[in-house]
């Protein structure tokens, strides 16, 4: 057999978020180094594009809307036992201190932040979670290491689970269990698209070449290379990091 | 909204700039204060008095206020 400390083989992991963008790139990337993917997306065709893409057998689509409680206890419902989480689906909004609702507040909030503490919570009281598992949380540059132009809630969020996952990582090692964040750089896809498209091609080509040293922007892989580490043995020492995978961009 | 008041409105969301720089036929890009927070809270102004989304795109489409204007009561 080839030497492969990152294989998956064996494990079994949930992503949520998975019918788009950095969520689909991590389930496609983590099926072909041996994983057995549990995927969810509100998006039933995108979620079903995203099943297609997968090598190997015995892959579960799980189409849920996690706007709701009852969206999130049915994913959990229907969960099988998993040995990695990996909750990427996410929300941006693009708006000035100034102009935040209390609506768009707790939107965000919901989403980005309560929503990945509480799939953890019941995936663990119903015992989906098992002994060793991995979790590996999608945060942000944003909050964590930078601040943008109009992310101030969507930083909140980004942080928020940051802290979360240095609590979390403290109380599961008992169980061997680790939990830490994937903090991306700028990585094109439709998340850019609902931030009003403050960004054009041209400025995007230009933040390339001026603000990130290593003069590209991310891609989902990038993320899924990152995710594969964190959720193989490989990463067996490895709990409560944020591990920054941004071509470079928070060193200027 | 009328275009006036769209234009005392825009005018709102700048805090260097005095309120009487701001004209229907105002080049808003000249002005100093324009820039990426400006833009901003013109995205988010627009979004908050008529529940209607322009993007970064819409904004660099015009040039006046007035143009602004049509631009977002047409949508
Ligand atoms: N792209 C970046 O530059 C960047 C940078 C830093 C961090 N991130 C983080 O990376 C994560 C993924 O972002 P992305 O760039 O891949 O964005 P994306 O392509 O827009 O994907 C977002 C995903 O979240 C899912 N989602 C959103 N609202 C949902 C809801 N109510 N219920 C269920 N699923 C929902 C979407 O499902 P449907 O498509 O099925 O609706 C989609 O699969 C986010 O947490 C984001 O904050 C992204």
């Amino acid at each position: 057999m080839a030497y492969n400390p990152f294989s998956l083989e064996g494990k079994t992991i949930l992503i949520t978020g998975a019918s788009s963008g950095i969520g689909r790139g991590i389930a496609v990337e983590c099926s072909k180094i041996g994983a057995k993917l549990v995927i969810s997306g509100r998006n039933e065709k995108r979620l079903q594009d995203t099943l297609s893409q997968l090598q190997g057998e015995g892959h579960l689509a799980l189409q849920a809307d996690l706007s709701t409680q009852e969206g999130v206890d049915a994913l959990v419902e229907q969960c099988p036992p998993i040995n990695g989480f990996v909750p990427c689906a996410g929300i941006p909004k693009m708006q000035s201190v100034k102009h935040i609702n209390r609506k768009d507040l707790e939107e965000i909030v919901w989403i980005n932040q309560e929503v990945p503490i509480i799939l953890t919570t019941e995936l663990l009281k119903k015992k989906k979670l098992q002994k060793k598992s991995s979790i590996v949380f999608i945060a942000s540059l944003s909050g964590i290491f930078v601040a943008n132009m109009g992310e101030s809630i969507y930083s909140t969020t980004k942080a928020a689970i940051s802290g979360f996952a240095k609590g979390a990582a403290l109380e599961l090692a008992a169980q061997g269990t680790r939990v830490n964040t994937i903090c991306p750089g700028l990585v094109p896809t439709s998340i850019l698209e609902m931030s009003n498209e403050m960004f054009s091609e041209d400025q995007l080509m230009e933040s390339t070449k001026g603000k990130y040293p290593l003069r590209r922007l991310g891609k989902p892989e990038d993320m899924a290379y990152a995710a594969i580490y964190l959720l193989s043995d490989a990463s067996d020492w490895v709990t409560g990091i944020n591990m920054k995978v941004d071509g470079g961009y928070s060193l200027l | 909204m009328t275009l006036d008041e769209f234009v005392a409105r825009f005018a709102e969301e700048f805090d260097e700039t005095p309120e009487e720089e701001f004209k229907a036929e105002t080049v808003f890009k000249d002005l100093d204060e324009w820039g990426s927070l400006t833009a901003l809270s013109i995205i988010s102004m627009v979004d908050e008095e008529y529940d209607k989304r322009i993007t970064g795109a819409d904004l660099r489409s015009v040039s006046t206020i007035e143009e602004l204007y049509n631009l977002v009561e047409s949508k």
